[in-house]
């Protein structure tokens, strides 16, 4: 690898870290900049003897506003995220418990969603006017629909009618099947659209000639040859996606009932508990951006013609 | 949400109906997806601006000798648990749904060209700062930034939406700031300056014009994203509350009886899902109509 390449991997990385501190800098302004004290907006709808005090020296009200920024930063690079007096543990634990059940959703959504787009991305693109001018029209539907009225129509439809999978929980894997269809579908949706577009753009090119004239079937060219090209685009959407997928996860929690993440945040942000839903959104904006950068820098990788110059 | 579903819509040129080659023929008339999202977008604004005419029902009056309805002669979407009129709800809710997305995409509208003008002058130093800062606001996933918003300003209509505009700040900020950079190196900005005009002038009558010449047909389209972002949030409750006719507030609702009545959970949910397509396909159409005129 090249100077230059390292140069730029450097600077994606460092400006990945700037974002990160930038995240957490407004988290702290917008904290302070509440109208009120900020004792009174970290204790929410509590109120027992003592608190404000606990409060006062874990957030270390009594210095300056320049070291508690200091502090809070450094927590938060720490891992540290405080204490939800809601719950009267730390964040970093409830977090922690319920991470699992919200990764398992997303993570299972995200592959869903990439397999449906491949899939359906190979077998259209190209084709004729009508598969294209349907494929097309579903992928437009699933991507304007609400993931929580999704989420309601496959309950009706395979939980109450036909009565094959679990309404709610999150016990075993039957309960993981309706939420990740229905966090998939979407996000499939706006994926097909554009890995299809991608890929149709792709079979355009003279390479796509040559290879066809090597006798090389129609099926692997595509798999082969055209997907691979195609899949650049995607990659930089990458990050949008798992911000997306994250979102989600918290609408799929509600409609389906299911522990995790989404359903902390959700029941913090109810009863103002705000030190876990800080805590929640800003470890969202950090596996956002870190994983909009990895991807960035797989790009640079993938692609030859980025590594020359 | 709104992120993931923006990023995409962002790709120039596409239609999300025509087949790639029947994208580079233009028609005179527009597509029949076109007229009926018109069509459907017309009806929005009749049904926000006088339900009455739609609607004879109350859409908070509950007839309590008429719950769990079916679809059927009396109630044309049947009635949910209290007895309220479905489509009467539906129809008055297109008002809250339409002045929530509209109000949003207004305040990212806003905020995002005044940043994004800003940006896009000649100040490196201002480029970079406002940039970063958009960087920042979109490292948030759009409903955890929401989320944020509301516990900070407490639950409401008029707090998802500003949840909902913040968030789409850098998706117009970025957009009118690589728009306002090629203006102002565009042969006529150059002449005028030769001319004599002054900055200001310069800046009011040929750069700013142009600069957000891309700004409305961006907006059609980020529509159907706020109203989906915000239907969700109101769907969590974070919205306006139980028993304003919302969208999203009617879907939450019918969770309680999906098992004994469909009707209650499919039609607020269609509606959400037809009004984001009309936006969609409006909003490209726009788009393609305009295509050549760029700087």
């Amino acid at each position: 690898m090249s100077a230059a390449l390292w140069r730029s991997v450097a600077g994606r990385l460092g400006g990945s870290v700037v974002v990160a501190w930038g995240s957490t800098t407004a988290a702290f302004v917008a904290l302070h900049a509440l109208p009120g004290n900020i004792a009174d907006i970290l204790a929410g709808d509590l109120d027992y003897p003592g608190l404000r005090e606990a409060i006062a020296a874990e957030w270390g009200l009594d210095r300056s506003l320049a070291a508690q920024y200091v502090d809070f930063v450094r927590r938060i690079a720490l891992g540290d995220f405080g204490t939800s007096y809601e719950l009267r543990r730390p964040v970093a634990d409830v977090v922690a418990s319920q991470l699992w059940p919200t990764l398992q959703l997303a993570a299972a959504a995200g592959v869903l969603a990439l397999l449906i787009a491949v899939g359906v991305a190979v077998l259209t693109a190209g084709r004729g006017r009508l598969p294209r001018a349907v494929a097309s029209l579903v992928e437009l539907v699933f991507a304007s629909t609400p993931v929580f009225w999704l989420g309601i129509l496959l309950l009706m439809g395979f939980s109450f009618t036909l009565q094959w999978l679990p309404v709610s929980g999150a016990a075993g894997w039957q309960a993981l099947v309706l939420p990740a269809v229905t966090l998939a579908l979407p996000t499939a949706g706006l994926l097909t659209q554009v890995l299809r577009e991608a890929m149709e753009k792709t079979l355009e090119q003279p390479f796509v000639v040559t290879v066809r004239a090597r006798g090389l079937g129609e099926w692997r060219l595509r798999t082969r040859h055209v997907l691979r090209h195609a899949a650049l685009p995607l990659m930089t959407l990458g990050g949008w996606i798992i911000g997306g997928l994250l979102g989600g996860a918290v609408i799929t929690e509600k409609v389906f009932g299911r522990p995790g993440l989404g359903t902390v945040t959700l029941n913090a942000v109810l009863s103002h508990d705000v030190p876990i839903v800080l805590a929640v959104v800003l470890l969202a904006a950090f596996v956002h951006v870190a994983a909009s950068t990895l991807l960035d820098l797989l790009y640079v990788l993938i692609d030859p013609r980025l590594r020359a110059s | 949400m709104t992120s993931s579903r923006q990023a995409v819509l962002d790709a120039p040129g596409r239609d999300p109906l025509a087949p790639a080659s029947a994208r580079r023929v233009s028609s005179r008339l527009p597509s029949l997806a076109v007229m009926l999202s018109a069509l459907f977008v017309l009806l929005l604004i009749v049904a926000t601006a006088a339900p009455q005419w739609l609607t004879p029902h109350d859409p908070l009056e509950g007839d309590f000798l008429a719950v769990l309805q079916p679809p059927g002669s009396g109630h044309l979407f049947g009635t949910d648990r209290l007895g309220r009129d479905v489509f009467a709800r539906t129809v008055h809710g297109a008002r809250y749904s339409l002045c929530i997305g509209l109000g949003s995409t207004a305040i990212s509208v806003f905020f995002g060209v005044l940043l994004g003008v800003a940006a896009g002058q000649k100040s490196r130093l201002l480029d970079e700062g406002i940039s970063r800062v958009l960087d920042v606001i979109s490292s948030f996933p759009g409903v955890l930034l929401a989320m944020l918003v509301v516990i900070f300003l407490g639950q409401g209509m008029a707090n998802i939406a500003i949840a909902v505009g913040i968030a789409g700040i850098p998706k117009f900020g970025r957009v009118v700031r690589a728009q306002t950079q090629a203006v102002r190196g565009a042969d006529y900005v150059t002449h005028a300056c030769i001319y004599g005009r002054s900055r200001l002038q310069v800046f009011v009558r040929h750069v700013l014009p142009n600069a957000l010449v891309a700004v409305p047909v961006t907006a059609t389209i980020y529509v159907g994203s706020t109203i989906l972002a915000t239907s969700g949030l109101s769907f969590l409750g974070l919205g306006p509350q139980p028993p304003t006719p919302e969208w999203g507030v009617m879907l939450a609702e019918s969770r309680d009886v999906l098992r004994v009545a469909w009707w209650p959970g499919v039609f607020p949910g269609a509606a959400i899902t037809l009004t984001v397509i009309a936006f969609t396909v409006l909003g490209h159409h726009l788009q393609r109509r305009f295509e050549g005129r760029q700087p």
